[in-house]
């Protein structure tokens, strides 16, 4: 079938961030390097993209389409010391990407992790990087790196061979000590690097090694900087101090969309130390410590002037509209044969509508920023996936070129695609500038809620035909707004029409974990279970009978056999549900048990838990097992929220339950028993992880509860305030 | 108007001048630069900002600086002694219980908490008392398996 689909809409990074290219290429300057680095030997693996690629995707002015970034480019640099620096523009979210790189490095060179430091997303320093998202990580940046470790260990191991002459075949490279084969000859990293000023650019075809002979990779090592994290020394971009340190602080309008009409700046500029800054739609203060800047903010006398907007209650009716300025012409695959065959050819039609509701990230950390300018020069330390993207749009708000700024992003609390922007950059670039001293800003909860985006909200119109024998015979797949991640499908089915529909969206929307995986799982996966119903089937029969994938059947074999799916029958008020699926290159199927929790005293009051899961993952071969289930298990608690109860609330520009009060998320209490079985496939290649164990539980968790109560409910989140009445229990 | 409250944290004295109702939190990270403690909601609601007082797990964010005047404040940074880690801290490692951490240095004050008044809590009592920290990541599982790796090895603090 994949022959006859539109690429296009299976690959899909980001549709919502407009993504402009890096604007130049990298001069490599030898002297510049020298100076960056100082003595030793650095390792540069050159980039081969096309300009007319880059060019293309910066006028189409819509994300990637199928152009994935090429441009992935590593550098190693090996100091008198012996000590290993790895320079890459990936950034470290809590996706352990900062382990599972410097694995493959310390898998490749041949020298232990101890010795390996990682330098991630500083601008002045790595090569350029289009962000950390998508989960291309492990596909693209990991091989690059090894590659540049693979051709830097053959460059030393010449260099060696010729300090103590001897032929470049009689030298290991082995834990980070060149020797001889009788070890009667040593040198040590360090003694090859000293006194050199090197620079070398990895050859092309360098072959790397096999995932079945990997040692360090594949294997459980934990985080490299985990004793940081336990003690609280890391420094997180909220956690630095510069010295003559001003705090900023926002003056934000009572609802979205607002214009600014008027601003009195005087009784806030009356407090000592305070700087007021007045720029378009743009108010803020910064002040000398955080409480002084808080009165400050409340001091300014603002008056907006605001639009009505819409709310909750119409958000699916306006979504259905197409987007102003697009023909309404759905996006995707070409359809394949015709869906009225189809239909005419099935025993049982069904037509069901799907919705999901926007959720908010909510990372731990909210967005921060400390900015500082020097001269004309401008550093700014923030927590964003995309630090170039970053750089970009703070040129282009406080116009200044790009070579003036530097943006460094420390380990971060966290994004789930939500820090792809420089709002709270260019907001604390803005005031350092006006005010002539460093600037942090830290968002509170609520702007975090407000001032952010969102997972976008999405209808799902499904049409589909099947035989009495099982057998699908037509798919038509409608999605509005919520995206086109994951709409692709594994069934054999002869009829398809799948489309995605772009809108007005009410509420600023983009990335979020899994983007519209999670909607267009949760409509098929969940109206599977609506045809193997119609035919009195079992939905892991169905699934079977109409999947020849060997991957995904593989995933889903797992995941039942440890679930023990078929073997008994749910107990009183507890269901089973189960969903599969695939996206970015990984195989996913999940078994949920859920659990009615009634309320005795109020049946209203009874709720849906999620007691039970088992999720078989495949994602090619495995990096790093620990890591791999700890992303699969996070994976699942944060898509329980989603599924059950998260949901934005919002009404004429006003986000009603923006607060961790109002939005609930998932705690200790909600967290289901985890069984994660990881599918090791040594013979594929590494695929990313971050996002794709998102997508399986919400459907799963649907089929369960009907299962347990006959209740098909088609909106997510599914049961935000408790069990509805019809429920049979 | 600001006056000068006169601290212990981390068994060190230490004097700050500021008004009485600036939350402990602000005077934690952005008076005395001890940063360990985070702000991840300003509403009591999350716990990054967990710290204790008299042995008291408190919210750090919602705490005027006065109430903690002349008490014996610990922080994440008062755990570890001579850089030797808390059997918590160790079991954290080891149970791979973080992503971002983000979460961490609350998720294991209010860990050491629950150790120091009940050395072999049950599932049921980790879960009921942990359930006012949230991870975002959704490690939750492993937070738990941690501090029962803990409980087995010692108490959470010397």
């Amino acid at each position: 079938m994949t022959d006859d689909h539109d690429d296009r809409i299976s690959i899909e990074p980001e549709r919502y961030e407009l993504l402009a290219g890096p604007g130049y290429n990298f001069n490599l300057d030898r002297r510049d390097f020298i100076k960056t680095f100082g003595l030793g030997i650095l390792f540069i693996v050159p980039t081969a993209r096309s300009h007319a690629q880059q060019r293309e995707q910066e006028e189409s002015g819509r994300g990637f389409g199928n152009n994935l970034p090429q441009e992935i480019s590593a550098w190693i640099h090996i100091d008198e010391a012996g000590k290993v620096t790895v320079l890459t523009g990936k950034v470290e979210f809590g996706q352990n990407a900062r382990t599972s790189l410097t694995q493959a490095v310390a898998d490749e060179l041949h020298v232990p992790i101890s010795s390996i430091q990682l330098v991630m997303g500083d601008t002045d320093v790595v090569p350029f990087d289009m962000g950390t998202f998508g989960s291309r990580t492990t596909p693209t940046m990991a091989p690059q790196l090894r590659r540049a470790a693979a051709a830097a260990r053959e460059m030393l191991i010449a260099m060696a061979a010729e300090q103590l002459q001897l032929p470049s075949n009689d030298l290991r490279l082995v834990d980070a000590r060149f020797v001889n084969h009788d070890k009667s000859k040593t040198l040590t990293l360090a003694e090859v690097a000293r006194g050199r000023k090197l620079v070398k650019v990895i050859p092309e075809n360098i072959s790397i090694t096999p995932p079945a002979n990997w040692t360090i990779a594949g294997t459980s090592v934990t985080k490299v900087n985990a004793v940081d994290l336990v003690t609280g020394r890391h420094r997180y971009t909220s956690d630095l101090k510069r010295a003559g340190l001003l705090y900023g602080k926002i003056v934000r309008p009572a609802t979205l969309n607002a214009v600014l009409r008027s601003a009195n700046t005087k009784p806030a500029e009356a407090i000592p130390g305070v700087k007021v800054v007045v720029d378009g739609n743009f108010v803020g203060v910064a002040a000398p410590d955080p409480q002084t800047a808080i009165k400050a903010a409340n001091a300014v006398v603002v008056d907006w002037q605001s639009t009505t907007q819409p709310s909750n209650a119409e958000l699916f009716e306006l979504l259905r509209k197409p987007a102003s300025g697009g023909a309404g012409r759905g996006r995707g695959s070409r359809p394949q044969g015709s869906i009225a065959d189809g239909l005419a050819a099935a025993d049982k039609k069904l037509e069901s509508t799907y919705t999901v509701e926007y959720i908010a990230h909510a990372p731990l950390e909210p967005r921060a920023a400390v900015a500082e300018w020097t001269g004309d020069k401008l550093t700014v330390w923030t927590g964003t996936q995309r630090p170039f993207g970053v750089r970009g749009e703070l040129a282009e708000a406080l116009h200044i070129s790009e070579d003036k700024i530097r943006v460094i992003v420390p380990d971060t609390g966290s994004g789930y695609g939500g820090k792809h922007t420089g709002g709270c950059a260019i907001e604390a670039a803005r005031l350092a500038r006006a005010a002539g001293k460093p600037v942090k800003l830290v968002w509170t909860r609520a702007e975090e809620f407000n001032w952010a985006y969102f997972r976008p909200a999405g209808v799902i119109d499904i049409k589909s035909g099947v035989k009495a024998d099982g057998t699908i015979t037509a798919w038509e797949f409608y999605n509005y707004n919520s995206g086109s991640a994951g709409i692709q499908i594994k069934y054999d089915i002869p009829n398809t029409d799948i489309q995605f529909h772009q809108s007005n969206s009410p509420l600023r929307q983009g990335s979020y974990r899994g983007l519209a995986a999670t909607a267009n799982h949760f409509a098929r996966e969940c109206h599977m279970d609506e045809l193997a119903n119609a035919v009195k089937m079992d939905s892991l029969e169905f699934r079977l009978k109409n999947i020849k994938d060997q991957r995904l059947r593989a995933v889903l074999e797992a995941a039942t056999k440890a679930f023990g799916w078929g073997k008994t029958k749910a107990a009183n008020d507890r269901g089973f549900g189960l969903s599969c699926g695939f996206e970015k290159g990984s195989y996913v199927a999940t078994c949920a048990e859920i659990a009615i929790e009634r309320d005795a005293k109020n049946r209203k009051n009874s709720q849906v838990r999620v007691v039970r899961v088992v999720e078989a993952f495949e994602c090619g071969a495995v990096v790093n097992p620990l890591h791999l289930k700890n992303q699969i298990e996070g994976a699942i608690v944060q898509a329980a929220g989603g599924a059950l109860f998260e949901a934005i609330q919002f009404e004429n520009g006003k986000i009603l339950n923006g607060r961790f009060a109002d939005y609930r998320l998932p705690r200790f209490g909600d967290t289901p028993a985890i069984e994660v079985v990881l599918v090791d496939r040594k013979d594929l290649p590494s695929e990313g992880a971050g996002e794709t164990p998102i997508v399986g539980l919400a459907p799963a968790v649907g089929n369960a509860i009907f299962n347990a109560t006959g209740l098909r409910l088609r909106s997510l989140p599914l049961t935000p305030k408790g069990i509805p009445p019809q429920a049979r229990f | 108007m600001s006056k000068v409250t006169e601290l212990t944290i981390n068994g060190r004295r230490t004097s700050v001048k500021v008004e009485p109702d600036v939350p402990l939190l602000s005077v934690l990270r952005d008076y005395l630069d001890l940063t360990g403690t985070k702000y991840g909601c300003g509403e009591g609601r999350c716990g990054a900002c967990s710290v204790m007082i008299d042995g008291q797990l408190t919210r750090s964010c919602v705490t005027p600086v006065a109430k903690a005047a002349d008490k014996n404040i610990t922080t994440i940074e008062g755990l570890a002694k001579d850089g030797k880690l808390t059997p918590i801290q160790e079991a954290f490692i080891k149970a791979d219980a973080m992503q971002c951490a983000f979460c961490t240095s609350g998720m294991i004050m209010a860990a050491s908490a629950l150790l120091n008044r009940n050395a072999r809590p049950s599932r049921e009592e980790i879960v009921s008392f942990m359930n006012r920290n949230v991870c975002r990541c959704g490690v939750y599982q492993r937070i738990v398996e941690a501090i029962q790796m803990a409980s087995n090895t010692g108490s959470a603090e010397e």
